[in-house]
């Protein structure tokens, strides 16, 4: 038991116990703000897989602007069904079935897949994730196209999103 | 860098399996959403391991994540501005009473 492990099951454990407060907790402020445990907890593993430009983008994106928006969301919601009524359906079981016995088959297809169990060899010296990524991301015989594709969805996105929280306003 | 890859992808399965939990089983219009969001997490956990175990020269794997990023902020402003704007007109976020096109 190095001391990696121990730091993943840890962080695992994290994960899980506040992804299952998200989906489980009444109050749903609560569940926006477990679910920034969750993202917290995603960024340390990103951090433990030496992805670091991506466990920063994950404190600043996910944490500094999804989950705000969510408690954006809750706050400008939240009269509705605050503390009163059922949160979850009257059949919440079946998904719970459903989700066991996915995860059961997930893992059973896990365990089943040669080489899964292989660690990763050292990065190589001088190996720069960040600047490889970025020229990844520019290039043309990589990852360019996407990359465009990524940044009209995200200004369609916000034009979109514009426009609904604008409507019912005569222009 | 002792962890099996197995130990991440069984994480990011059970993270997969709860957030498929939350979306089926909550009513709430935003709490489906953190529970997409979850799902969306763990996909990006498998491609990141993916990426450092198999070969980290090759950049496919952070390079969707960060696309995945980018359709999930989009996704949850474009879904929350819906939601806003049921809950404006209608004074519902529970998404089984938001049945305007179900006929």
């Amino acid at each position: 038991m190095t001391a990696e492990k121990i730091i993943f099951l840890l962080t695992g454990a994290l994960i899980l116990l506040s992804a299952l407060m998200v989906v489980s907790t009444r109050k749903l402020l609560h569940a926006a703000l477990w679910l920034v445990v969750t993202l917290f907890g995603v960024a340390v593993l990103y951090a433990m897989l030496q992805a670091s430009f991506l466990a920063v983008v994950q404190v600043v994106v996910y944490i500094g602007a999804i989950a705000i928006l969510f408690i954006f969301a809750v706050m400008l919601t939240r009269r509705e069904m605050r503390d009163q009524g059922q949160q979850t359906r009257s059949n919440w079981w079946l998904p719970a079935l459903l989700g066991l016995l996915i995860l059961a088959g997930l893992v059973f297809l896990i365990l089943g897949v040669p080489g899964a169990d292989r660690v990763p060899a050292a990065l190589p010296e001088g190996f720069d994730a960040v600047r490889v990524l970025g020229t990844a991301l520019v290039s043309p015989n990589a990852y360019v196209l996407p990359f465009e594709v990524a940044s009209v969805l995200l200004l369609a996105a916000l034009v979109g999103a514009v426009y609904l929280a604008g409507a019912g306003k005569k222009p | 860098m002792s962890i099996p890859l197995s130990w991440y992808l069984i994480l990011a399965a059970a993270l997969f399996c709860i957030g498929l939990f939350g979306v089926l089983s909550r009513r709430n219009a935003i709490a489906i959403l953190l529970g997409v969001e979850l799902m969306l997490n763990a996909v990006n956990i498998n491609l990141v391991a993916f990426w450092r175990y198999l070969d980290p020269a090759q950049m496919a794997g952070q390079a969707f994540a960060v696309i995945v990023f980018a359709v999930a902020a989009a996704e949850v402003a474009v879904g929350l501005a819906l939601i806003i704007s049921v809950y404006r007109r209608r004074k519902t976020v529970v998404a089984d009473e938001i049945d305007l096109m179900k006929w």
